[in-house]
């Protein structure tokens, strides 16, 4: 087969079909290209000022790998000005995290970034070994998820970082829009598509890769060879989200612009926000912020504790959140 | 095609080395026949049947000697002498 020209430079030889645009082109193109979209991002969007101190969300899987290179080299290239950090979320799961773990720490040297690393443990007193033990692999990506959102929060205040910036990549976005729609989960519908978002904290969260595919991301971290780590979670049988990716892989192989189309339509729904004036409060056990008398991660704690029968709250854990909080509110 | 056999490259990468010991790299060799694409309907060996499967599932990357496979015409790509195909998942961890 003759070789192809790239259809940008006209002189290399091309060595990827870009999934967005069906264009063919050469390697230099393609990291030209990539890094310039997501900058575009960043810049359409403001993401960032001059200052801002910025948490990457770093789980030594492809796409925050991919996301703290392409953010230290964005920053160096187009002076953003930003301090940036890696933030990992130690979960505790023993053969999988301990190992992701030590590919972030290898990004750390690599990237020259400076690293804090979180633990579930540390936090709640629990790792998600013993979680998964009590209760089984059922509904355990529920703690996950609560404790994980926390944790990063937690740990950005820690860093004193305004902002925490995650690998989120276009194909996991739309699949959340899927996902949403499928469970008619309306006000996570119009969310969910949003760059940046701002909880009940003051921390804002973005996905500099939201117009970014998974294709690109993996070819990029592939001819760059990023050190990364690439196990699927041993507890997370996500059958729904499997069958939303499965699907959506399906869509895009027969029209590679379905992706995006499903990010569009879920921006385009207008959802009607209840005007939420419920008091902002604090959490009665770990004094975080919550519109309830605790918040959602001492309420899953209280359940696991009762489980567990004379167990009872492990106060030496509860001092410890009692003074992370005292911290993050002596820091903003 | 004058050998008899086709020596081939495999590079499992993306979790896919999971599947194979753990191991990346794999030497194989397969007959070579008038027509060697790198799928058609009759599979010969194992690992042929392997990178058949994985190939037409989605989340499954790959590249000819470097090259996304879907510039050297997917599933009709003929194989050569010493090629290295590279097969990564998308699918694992964030
Ligand atoms: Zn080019
Ligand atoms: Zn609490």
């Amino acid at each position: 087969m003759p070789a192809r020209s790239c259809a940008l430079c006209n002189k290399a030889n091309a060595i990827l079909k870009r999934p967005k645009t069906g264009q063919q082109i050469c390697k230099q193109c393609f990291f030209i290209v990539f890094e310039t979209e997501v900058h575009n991002t960043i810049t359409n969007a403001n993401l960032f000022k001059p200052g801002d101190r910025v948490a990457i969300g770093a789980s030594g899987g492809k796409d925050s790998t991919v996301l703290a290179y392409v953010m230290k080299t964005l920053n160096d290239r187009y002076n953003y000005g930003l301090q940036l950090y890696l933030l990992s979320i130690d979960e505790g799961i023993t053969g999988y995290r301990d190992d992701s773990l030590e590919t972030v720490k290898r990004n750390q040297t690599q990237y020259d970034l400076p690293l804090k690393i979180l633990s579930y443990d540390e936090l709640y007193g629990w790792t998600m070994d013993r979680i998964v033990e009590q209760i089984g692999k059922k509904n355990n990506c529920t703690f996950c998820g609560v404790f994980r959102r926390q944790a990063l929060d937690r740990g950005a205040s820690m860093l004193n970082v305004d902002h925490i910036v995650t690998g989120h990549n276009a194909d996991d976005i739309a699949e959340t829009v899927l996902m949403n729609i499928m469970r008619g989960d309306i006000a996570r519908l119009g969310r969910c598509t949003l760059i940046c978002t701002q909880g009940e904290d003051t921390i804002k969260r973005s996905k500099p890769f939201k117009y970014t595919y998974e294709k690109e991301i993996v070819m990029y971290a592939y001819f760059k060879k990023l050190d990364y780590f690439s196990t699927e979670c041993i507890y997370s049988p996500d059958a729904y989200r499997g069958h939303a990716r499965a699907f959506l892989k399906d869509l895009e192989a027969a029209r590679p612009s379905a992706i995006i189309d499903i990010i569009h339509s879920g921006e385009a729904f207008e959802v009607a926000e209840e005007i939420k004036l419920k008091d902002q409060r604090t959490c009665t056990r770990c004094g975080y912020i919550s519109s309830n008398e605790l918040c959602k991660a001492c309420a899953l704690l209280e359940g696991l504790e009762r489980g567990i029968a004379g167990m009872g709250v492990n106060q030496y854990h509860l001092d410890n959140l009692k003074q992370y909080r005292r911290e993050s509110i002596a820091q903003h | 095609m004058s050998l008899d056999q086709l020596n081939l490259k495999i590079v499992f990468g993306g979790g896919l080395e999971l599947l194979f010991s753990n191991q990346r790299s794999h030497n194989i060799s397969i007959p070579s026949r008038v027509n060697s694409k790198l799928y058609n309907g009759e599979t010969t060996t194992t690992e042929e049947q392997n990178i058949k499967s994985f190939s037409r599932r989605p989340g499954i990357l790959v590249l000819i000697n470097d090259t996304d496979w879907e510039l050297e015409g997917e599933g009709d790509y003929v194989l050569n002498d010493g090629d290295e195909i590279v097969l990564i998942s998308t699918l694992h961890g964030g």
